[in-house]
């Protein structure tokens, strides 16, 4: 599809050099294959029509109601909260206004912008996709350059279908061996943000690599790389290959038939050329990992289940020390004591991160037969994941847990539509961020994979998801 | 949007590290309208308590520092979620100018679309000017993005930013006009990239 290239690229070269319309001053305008808008995208609508302006390319131009939509709707009404209502209906009046094709609340595809993408066929390898969403990041998982911008830049997008950027750097993470049975892509994201840090990746595209990745479901790769901005990076992505166009084939916007054919032609050239330079190289080794859980208030505050809390008086850097105390403070914990020894008071297994099919199945396969010790709430990713699970029995598996069974949204993540921890709750959640106050003000938020969530309910502390697999099938 | 040229004021440290936009602006208030009040916002659930009374121990609850239009901080400033809200809490509080070792890449986008300079330090040089302020609360920073310098008394720093981000600071540059006079280049590639890789449009291949 581009030129032949003299001089060996990194896949993300290629990304980047296929879309640059222009540079100057350091920066490219870049061309932009998808826009994804949700109810958040409002401020950029309100500049948009502050200068009276049209959406450039309503055509590639999608919206997905998620960020404030209720997750207790299958009774049907209208939206209870007045304020969440306003978000929902000021969103359909944007995409309605601007002759934008949306799924928004009551449509059988609506879900979390970041499962619905690719579950739809419009995330495609090769393409340059943004969204007023740091978790944009996810869409890398087959292949395309995507990042989130902020209100400007979507009011940019809707209004030239470009955006002005400066060439991230190149960072390869290769992750060798193979991840045991039990282990997600969770415990892969949050062991690489330990070891590089919450920034560790800033300024950089990442390209995940290495036998690990190959051997991954789309679902866990979907993971990996919606994690990729919990380290900082720019963006994350993995070469598109076989596991890629079998998940891409027959999805309802995906190209059909010749179209087909000639589409996985290209896609198939979307890799790194031996000899290509990154400026940042990380190898880890899969098959040392053990399961993670976070004990902090940042996703790089995370150690294998079987630590113990981090002491600050064993640290030796006073600015370490005093982020530990403050970290252990807000999270209302003791220096030394053992992860496992940490109560919960309830669960939650949903979010962009971690709420598609594979993730309810893994969660299931723990609590199928037992009870959950605390509340919890569980809310797929997508309508059509919510559809799929329930085919499948996995709700049933859930309510008998007593675990309540909710609609798609980001929900608990973000806690922007209703669905918040009380203050100095402890919540257990398959979610992206621990950040102080990120689940609701006061919230105590520790982060893990599905299983490990599983794991954590049916103890009703932190655990090892492991005894609790053993002899079943995860 | 608004100038950056120079500013001396007075310069809050806040010596913490990672304090994401969550932090900044937390997510309940992300409803409000650009017009709203985003200035009251701004670090709310440090700056109040649970009853909304302030609390004193913040820096900015603080004399002379509640008057601060440049903030200190420890690196990653302004990390996690891509909530534009966070710049416009900082910008409606007062606050023109944050110096940091490093910002999160999204939020320093968004700070240079709204005539926020975010000023990228050497550790040490970031560490020093933090004891200079902690030494003598009352004395002003002057920041000079020409230059790219810091001068706090006797201390004198340099620090980094993208070209491009300057020149539309120094400027005031909107991006839209500038994206405007390339409308032939615009159109010309996306002519070429339909024709070369026409999978590009969704449902390609539909209809044949």
């Amino acid at each position: 599809m581009n030129q032949p290239n003299t001089t060996p690229a990194t896949l993300f070269d290629k990304l980047w050099a296929s879309h640059e319309i222009v540079a100057r001053d350091g920066e490219s305008l870049l061309w932009v294959d998808r826009h994804y808008v949700h109810e958040g995208s409002f401020h950029g609508f309100n500049q948009l029509d502050r200068r009276g302006a049209k959406v450039a390319e309503p055509a590639l131009t999608f919206g997905v109601a998620d960020h404030y939509v209720p997750t207790h709707r299958s009774a049907g009404g209208p939206i209870a909260n007045p304020e969440i209502a306003r978000m929902v209906d000021t969103f359909n009046k944007n995409v309605a206004n601007h002759g934008i094709r949306s799924f928004g609340l009551n449509d059988r595809r609506q879900g979390i912008v970041h499962v619905v993408g690719p579950e739809l066929g419009l995330t495609l390898p090769g393409l340059l996709i943004v969204c007023g969403d740091s978790h944009t990041s996810t869409h890398g998982a087959l292949g395309a350059y995507a990042f989130g911008i902020g209100a400007s830049e979507v009011a940019h997008v809707l209004m030239t279908q470009t955006l002005w950027q400066k060439k991230p750097k190149r960072m390869r993470i290769t992750v060798d061996g193979r991840l045991a049975d039990g282990f997600g892509a969770k415990d892969i994201a949050l062991s690489i943000i330990a070891a590089i840090g919450a920034n560790g990746a800033s300024g950089h595209a990442i390209e995940f690599t290495g036998a690990a990745i190959r051997a991954q479901s789309m679902e866990a790769r979907l993971t990996l790389c919606n994690m990729a901005i919990e380290a900082g990076g720019r963006c994350g992505m993995v070469a598109p290959d076989a596991t890629t166009f079998a998940y891409i084939e027959g999805r309802e916007f995906a190209p059909k038939g010749e179209a087909f054919e000639r589409a996985v032609r290209d896609w198939s050239q979307l890799a790194t050329d031996p000899g290509a330079q990154f400026d940042h190289e990380v190898r880890i080794d899969a098959s040392r990992l053990a399961p993670v859980v976070t004990w902090g208030i940042s996703p790089e505050d995370a150690l294998p289940i079987d630590g113990r809390v981090p002491d600050p008086a064993g640290e030796t850097n006073a600015d370490r020390a005093n982020y530990i105390r403050g970290a252990l403070d807000y999270m209302g914990l003791t220096a030394g004591e053992k992860l496992t020894d940490i109560a919960i008071d309830r669960v939650f297994i949903g979010s962009c991160t971690n709420a598609r099919i594979e993730d309810l199945r893994a969660a299931a396969a723990v609590l199928a037969g037992r009870v959950s010790k605390v509340p919890g709430m569980v809310s797929p990713g997508s309508s059509s994941v919510k559809r799929q699970a329930e085919d499948e029995g996995l709700d049933r598996i859930f309510r008998e847990a007593g675990l309540e069974w909710v609609d798609s949204g980001c929900s608990m993540c973000v806690g922007i539509n209703g669905d918040i921890v009380p203050s100095g709750e402890r919540c257990a959640s398959t979610t992206n961020r621990n950040f102080r106050g990120r689940q609701g003000a006061g919230a105590r938020t520790h982060i893990m994979s599905p299983a490990m969530v599983a794991a954590a309910a049916v103890a009703g502390h932190l655990a090892d998801v492991r005894p609790l697999t053993v002899g079943r099938k995860v | 949007m608004e100038k950056f040229t120079r500013l001396t004021a007075i310069a809050c440290p806040l010596a913490v590290e990672n304090i994401d936009t969550d932090q900044i602006l937390p997510a309940r208030f992300l409803k409000l309208k650009r017009d709203g009040a985003h200035a009251k916002a701004l670090f709310h659930d440090l700056r109040f308590d649970a009853s909304d009374n302030e609390q004193p121990q913040f820096p900015l609850n603080q004399s002379p520092w509640r008057q601060a239009k440049i903030i200190v901080s420890g690196a990653n400033f302004g990390g996690g979620s891509s909530r534009e809200a966070a710049v416009y809490a900082l910008f409606d509080y007062g606050i023109r100018c944050l110096i940091a070792p490093s910002f999160g890449d999204i939020f320093s986008q968004n700070a240079a679309k709204n005539g926020l300079l975010t000023a990228v330090t050497g550790e040490s040089d970031n560490e020093a000017l933090i004891a200079a302020l902690n030494r003598d609360t009352s004395q002003t920073v002057s920041v000079d993005l020409e230059a790219q310098t810091i001068v706090c008394g006797k201390l004198s720093i340099h620090f980094d930013i993208d070209a491009a981000r300057r020149t539309r600071l120094l400027n005031g540059w909107d991006d839209i006009d500038l994206t405007r006079s390339f409308h032939a280049e615009i159109e010309a590639f996306k002519a070429a990239h339909v024709r070369q890789q026409p999978w590009v449009i969704p449902g390609h291949g539909q209809s044949d």
